[in-house]
């Protein structure tokens, strides 16, 4: 490989070292996963348990594609848990005591939750009142309201098409029982695609000169993704197949990574939170743009809402209870900063899912409530201290 | 009389920059003495010397003070001199109250209880030696300017000050507050203060000054005595802007085609203070080709004026009339404003300039995002093409433009900034002191830009502090005073002289 050759001459231990941070994450989600793989004693990657896995956690991963935008804006939400309960109560109650058709009562619940985001996001965005207050007093609303709504009972069960949104399975194209073919074939092609695009990235900043990774740093960083991607798929193949939420997850994930760092929508969100005062005099409508951000964020909250009911198969007053500070805790793992400005849409799903991994291992373990919260929280500030060190190192 | 401080040789560095050059000032006990020079002439930074704010050793020369040499290593070592400085930007802490302010960090108290009796009662005592009628509970933001200037004072006798320092102490008040100060100025004279005072406004120098030092360009260029009857407005204003003018700005070939923008009967509003008006009925206009100066103090409202302009970024109740080539335009929001053909550069170019954080590429890009996309998706490709041709145009010296702008020197992150508002292709470009701290190199090469700018016909509204600037680079100049323009001078006939007069003389 001549690429090889241009190369500035870093080794590959010295550019991991100037990328700490970014390779750091990926780091950690693989030694977490390998340390509760031994001592689950191989359980964590048991293709139910995997298929679990994303069942799980589906509903933080949604709320944390929305918690980035926001946090990236320089702002918070609180009332992510609550609005997301207050969804699943509104969901049961037109569907399960109303009757009324699923898909009619999804678009409601979908358009409700944007309106929830929009008045938050007006009183941040145009009245100037910090985020975390309009947000704590939206989280106490809105819990409130679910207890009202569902007069502190549980309503359900939902009809069979409504659960499907989250327990369903894509169905096997080929009839092939096990493994199943559909699942094998998506990993293969997103691998591909993935490798497709990587290859295609790196050779366009080859041409700019800007690209300093070590090839073989580049193969391994790549084998070990798509190593991994194969390695689910298969595992996931010879249970039931690619479940629908995690089908829906990764389409989302694509869209907000295009938005992110495609589209001027998402450069502009990024330049508000890195400097909200030259983005103004740039042009940029600033209040408009913290408003899209909460907007976004109420609908996700409500479509995570009606994800973790449909799974749950009924709507309890308790739902989504303290929800809010996993999801914040996922962003702020995956590397964003509470300023603003900076953070990715990767990194807050890599955050998500490292919560995700230390939950069910810590469950299949049977480590009690107790004190998986103070490991989780540990975690939380060993992440933010690592990334704050790493900055300090820098400057 | 003694000589209370003599600060002899000072020479203070800071990179690329000689802020002071070899100054001597020299006080004697018990006077007022004024301290006159431009803007950026180096009168704050000997200050800060003087204070202990850059500490000793981070300068050379020697200060003696009451007859020691003296080597401060902070605020606090000069304070427990008896030097006090009162800044330019009052430093009282708003929500609370004039007691509290006056004793802060130096409270009434034992073993850290604090005696709040006592407090009252000194507070009472100072408040009547400055003449101040309020009561000492009541909160500082309740008060003027002029008052608050007052509690400063206070605060500064609180601590037995021997040499008070005021750093433009009347920039922000009325004719009746400043008046009382200087006489209180005049009072702690009689008491054995010795001053320092640090002006623009002549007449009140004349008024109370017992010897004059005139400090251009970071050297003392003469001090006057005033009981020798020597101490004129002319030779004040003679010492502060006398300098050789020759090729410090490139030759431009002049001429002006028709009017682009106008602005009629412009009135602005403070954003908080809804009765003070910041701009008075302000009318200017500026043509193709056309380099157009604003001449002004700071607190002029030179930039209150041109972003009131650009899509009302300041101020309220903002009325009258703008036009591009005798066409009305809105400009109401910044995006409309950069629509009609409206640049601005800003003048704090690290906060409202700038995402320090970001790459050079994408600054470039942040006024005119649009300008690389295809229906809202960004073509980084374009994006770095656009980025690497004005790192070529503009010699922005990097690496490449994958770096992050809080790297680059202030000249060069200056024309990034320069990048981004000529990526929006501008017909009017309003540029708020350009060259602010930047070094003579990276000056020229700005000053070169400009005189592009105008040869493509754009036209030019600059914005500077410095006069030299002014007269080197424009072709008419309006002078601004109090929100209002006070004169207006074509470049063959301005000099600093003139500009200096119309502002002082008011």
């Amino acid at each position: 490989m001549e690429q090889t050759e241009r190369a500035p001459g870093l080794g590959i231990g010295a550019y991991i070292a100037k990328h700490i941070r970014e390779y750091g994450l990926l780091f950690a989600l693989i030694a977490i996963m390998a340390f509760f793989q031994i001592v689950t004693g191989g359980t964590l990657l048991r293709p139910v348990n995997i298929t679990n896995l994303f069942l799980q956690n589906s509903y933080i991963i949604i709320m944390a594609l929305g918690m980035l935008l926001v946090i990236v804006g320089g702002n918070i939400d609180l009332s992510v848990g609550s609005v997301m309960g207050f969804i699943g109560a509104l969901a049961a109650v037109m569907i399960v005591s109303w009757k009324l058709p699923v898909g009619v009562a999804m678009a409601i619940c979908l358009i409700v939750g944007m309106l929830i985001g929009a008045v938050q996001g007006y009183f941040v965005a145009y009245w100037k009142i910090p985020s975390f207050i309009v947000t704590l007093a939206g989280m106490l609303v809105f819990r409130g309201l679910s207890l009202w709504l569902l007069a502190g009972q549980s309503i359900g069960p939902f009809p069979g098409n409504f659960q499907s949104l989250s327990t369903g399975f894509i169905p096997d194209l080929f009839g092939a029982d096990k493994p199943n073919m559909v699942a094998l074939a998506v990993g293969v092609a997103a691998v591909l695609v993935l490798v497709w695009l990587a290859l295609r990235n790196r050779s366009r900043n080859m041409r700019y000169g800007i690209e300093d990774e070590p090839w073989g740093l580049f193969v391994a960083r790549n084998a070990v993704v798509a190593f991994a991607l194969l390695f689910v798929t298969w595992k996931l193949a010879w249970f039931r197949g690619l479940p629908n939420v995690l089908l829906s997850m990764v389409i989302l994930t694509v869209i907000y990574v295009f938005i992110t760092e495609r589209t001027t929508l998402g450069r502009r969100i990024y330049a508000v939170g890195g400097n909200a005062k030259a983005a103004k005099l740039s042009g940029i409508r600033t209040e408009r743009l913290t408003f899209l951000t909460f907007v976004n964020m109420g609908l996700l909250a409500a479509l995570a809402g009606l994800v973790f009911a449909a799974r749950l198969n009924t709507a309890t007053p308790k739902a989504g209870f303290a929800v809010e500070l996993d999801v914040i805790a996922a962003v702020f793992i995956g590397g964003a900063s509470m300023a603003g400005g900076s953070g990715k849409i990767v990194g807050a799903v890599v955050g998500a899912f490292i919560m995700g991994v230390m939950n069910n291992g810590m469950s299949i373990l049977g480590i009690g409530i107790d004190y998986q919260q103070v490991i989780k929280g540990l975690v939380l500030l060993a992440a933010v201290f690592f990334d704050v060190y790493n900055k300090n190192k820098e400057g | 009389m003694t000589a209370l401080l003599e600060m002899r040789n000072i020479t203070k560095t800071f990179p690329g920059v000689k802020a002071l050059d070899n100054v001597s000032l020299s006080v004697r006990e018990g006077e007022i003495h004024a301290i006159c020079g431009e803007n950026g002439a180096g009168k704050s930074t000997l200050m800060k010397v003087l204070s202990g704010v850059y500490p000793a050793g981070s300068y050379e020369g020697e200060i003696v003070y009451d007859g020691q040499t003296a080597e401060f290593g902070g605020i606090r070592d000069s304070e427990d001199r008896g030097i006090i400085i009162i800044h330019q930007e009052l430093a009282l802490v708003p929500l609370l109250s004039i007691a509290e302010n006056i004793f802060l960090g130096n409270e009434r108290a034992s073993n850290g209880v604090v005696n709040w009796r006592e407090t009252f009662r000194q507070t009472e005592g100072l408040l009547a030696k400055v003449g101040l009628r309020e009561a000492p509970g009541i909160k500082v933001d309740g008060l003027g300017v002029g008052k608050q200037q007052l509690v400063e004072i206070a605060k500064a006798l609180s601590k037995d000050v021997r040499l008070l320092i005021l750093d433009e102490p009347t920039a922000a008040l009325s004719e009746a507050d400043s008046q009382a100060l200087l006489d209180l100025l005049l009072e702690l004279k009689g008491q054995g203060v010795t001053s320092i005072i640090i002006s623009h406004k002549l007449n009140e120098v004349r008024r109370v000054a017992d010897s004059v030092t005139v400090i251009r360009d970071g050297a003392t260029i003469s001090t006057i005595d005033a009981r020798g009857g020597d101490l004129t407005e002319d030779r004040i204003v003679r010492d502060m802007v006398g300098r050789d003018m020759a090729h410090r700005y490139p030759d431009r070939e002049r001429r002006a085609g028709d009017v682009v923008f106008e602005v009629k009967d412009w009135n602005v509003w403070h954003p908080e203070h809804a009765d003070r008006q910041v701009i008075r009925d302000l009318s200017m206009n500026v043509r193709a080709g056309e380099v157009v100066g604003i001449a002004g103090l700071m607190g002029s409202g030179r930039t209150e004026l041109a972003m009131s302009i650009f899509g009302r970024s300041y101020g309220r109740n903002i009325s009258g009339q703008a036009s591009m080539r005798g066409q009305p335009v809105d400009l109401s929001a910044v995006d409309k404003a950069i629509a009609a053909g409206l640049a601005y550069v800003t003048e704090d170019r690290k906060t409202l300039g700038l995402i320090l954080d970001e790459t050079i590429r994408r600054n470039t890009i942040l006024a005119n995002l649009d300008g690389v996309a295809n229906r809202g998706v960004v073509d980084e490709n374009r994006e770095t093409e656009v980025a690497e041709k004005y790192r070529k145009v503009m010699n922005i010296r990097t690496p490449s433009v994958f770096q992050k702008v809080m790297n680059l020197s202030g000249g060069n992150q200056q024309k990034v900034v320069l990048a981004k508002w000529l990526f929006t292709e501008p017909e009017v470009l309003i540029l708020d002191e350009p060259t602010r701290g930047i070094d003579v190199g990276a000056k020229y090469e700005i000053y070169n830009i400009i005189n592009d700018l105008s040869a493509a016909g754009k036209a030019v509204i600059m914005i500077s502090s410095e006069m030299p600037e002014l007269l080197g680079m424009c072709d008419r100049i309006y002078v601004m005073n109090e929100g209002s323009f006070v004169g207006e001078l074509q470049a063959e006939d301005a000099s600093q002289e003139s500009i200096m007069s119309l502002i002082v003389r008011e």
